[in-house]
């Protein structure tokens, strides 16, 4: 059985180490905040201008000038802070988040990350994509294994114009946990009741036992 | 000294407008604005719909999103008063799309920060800098880029404008202004880097109201401030949690 999106988000909680500041990205990632102890002492950064995002508002206390990085309303935990945008960027390509949880369209065998356009497609926008990928001092994704078409997601070279080189570090897919090495995937974990011959029939590169 | 003119002499004095309309006077065509707020989140919001009014045309509108869901800045696109528009996202924006496919309108999409470093540097006279963003992608494209202790940064322009249009929660006669939560986001940024710096606030409080160790913007930067009492400030996507027990 694959993992289900929850289990995912569950299973990338497990890589947030105690204290940590973490930057979770719109989509998929947003789900791992759920799954973290509260003892765990994670601050939460959104790239708007905050700092110590807590989760959700309660019905009826929602604030539209407090929202995270996908605009939807949050709250701010104690200790919090908000800043502007200047700061905020500075915080990520200076190397003082460390670690951020992205989406993914497709990732190379050398860690190349590609999550912002579609070749053909409609232009979405860069937004904070390329300043997190390549100044987040750890880049773990989370995605799908391969798209709705069924095409391998890890491939051995992104065709898809990159928002940065050589950036992630692992892969969290609903079948396995993988790491970027120096010599390309390398299997970490498999989901349960989940064959390395799937990963690797669903993995455009090699995939390291 | 009243609340709007607590400023004796020089150019700092008379800052405060009582109305939209001359707050935005020295508007004209073909001028390059910036205006602040990430997607509809602290969007000055009269003087948006003002600019609309004016009837100036041919503008370089230089901000994070140009609005979403037909509210905010979606109301220059359907005016088609854009030229060309600088920012980083524009995802679900209809509006934008619209004038995109319609071939109106020239889009500059820059990593969001660069995009506000560009800004800064050019408040704080630096007419260049190096960024690692967008190194090895389309971005770095055309660009120059150097070497420094062994990694590769691309050199990225200042980017100045003719106006700033902020929102601000509170501000005073000096200009002084404080914003709330995540709706500070480009605002101040923008205010150094525009020749004439437009604040809209919720609330025009006396000079001295701020704590001097309170004020997110100084008040050199900004000429003109405009009380609106009433916003909209509208929900882009209302997300609550469930009442636990």
């Amino acid at each position: 059985m694959a993992w289900t999106k929850e289990q995912m988000a569950a299973r990338a909680a497990l890589e947030i180490a105690p204290g940590s500041i973490v930057n979770l990205g719109i989509g998929l990632p947003t789900l791992v905040a759920d799954y973290l102890p509260a003892d765990l002492g994670v601050w939460f950064h959104s790239e708007n201008g905050l700092l110590g995002m807590g989760p959700f508002p309660l019905e009826g206390e929602e604030d539209s000038q407090l929202i995270n990085a996908g605009k939807q309303t949050v709250t701010v935990v104690p200790g919090g802070s908000t800043f502007d945008s200047a700061l905020s960027f500075g915080m990520i390509r200076g190397g003082h988040v460390d670690l951020a949880i992205l989406g993914a369209m497709q990732v190379g065998e050398n860690g190349d990350l590609a999550n912002w356009a579609i070749p053909g497609g409609k232009v979405m926008g860069i937004g904070g994509a390329m300043d997190l990928a390549s100044g987040a001092r750890r880049i773990l994704v989370m995605t799908q294994h391969v798209t709705n078409k069924g095409e391998p997601k890890l491939v051995a070279s992104c065709h898809y114009p990159l928002t940065a080189p050589r950036c992630v570090h692992r892969v969290i897919s609903e079948l396995a946990v993988i790491d970027v090495t120096e010599g390309g995937f390398s299997l970490v974990e498999l989901a349960p009741g989940v064959s390395l011959d799937e990963v690797r029939s669903k993995t455009g590169a090699a995939v390291r036992a | 000294m009243s609340i709007t003119s607590p400023v004796p002499a020089g150019r700092h004095r008379d800052k405060v407008r009582s109305s939209v309309e001359e707050a935005l006077e020295p508007l004209f065509d073909g001028a390059r604005i910036m205006v602040g707020g990430f997607g509809l989140c602290g969007n000055a919001e009269a003087l948006i719909e003002g600019v609309v009014r004016r009837g100036v045309r041919d503008l370089t509108l230089i901000s994070n999103n140009a609005g979403n869901l037909g509210k905010g800045l979606n109301a220059w696109l359907e005016a088609g008063i854009i030229r060309r528009f600088i920012g980083s996202y524009i995802g679900t924006n209809e509006a934008l799309h619209r004038a995109m496919a319609a071939g109106t309108l020239e889009v500059e999409i820059v990593p969001q920060g660069t995009f506000v470093e560009r800004m800064r540097a050019a408040g704080a006279g630096i007419p260049a800098f190096f960024t690692p963003t967008g190194v090895g992608t389309v971005v770095a494209e055309g660009k120059e880029t150097r070497e420094f202790d062994g990694r590769t940064f691309v050199m990225e322009r200042a980017l100045s404008a003719d106006f700033a249009l902020i929102r601000a929660r509170r501000a005073d006669a000096f200009g002084n202004a404080r914003f709330w939560r995540t709706a500070r986001n480009f605002s101040p940024i923008m205010a150094s880097a525009a020749h004439t710096t437009i604040v809209e606030c919720d609330e025009l409080v006396a000079l001295g109201t701020f704590d001097p160790d309170d004020v997110h913007l100084p008040g050199l930067f900004v000429h003109r401030v405009l009380e609106v009492k009433d916003h909209e400030d509208p929900f882009e996507y209302k997300t609550t949690r469930q009442r636990v027990g």
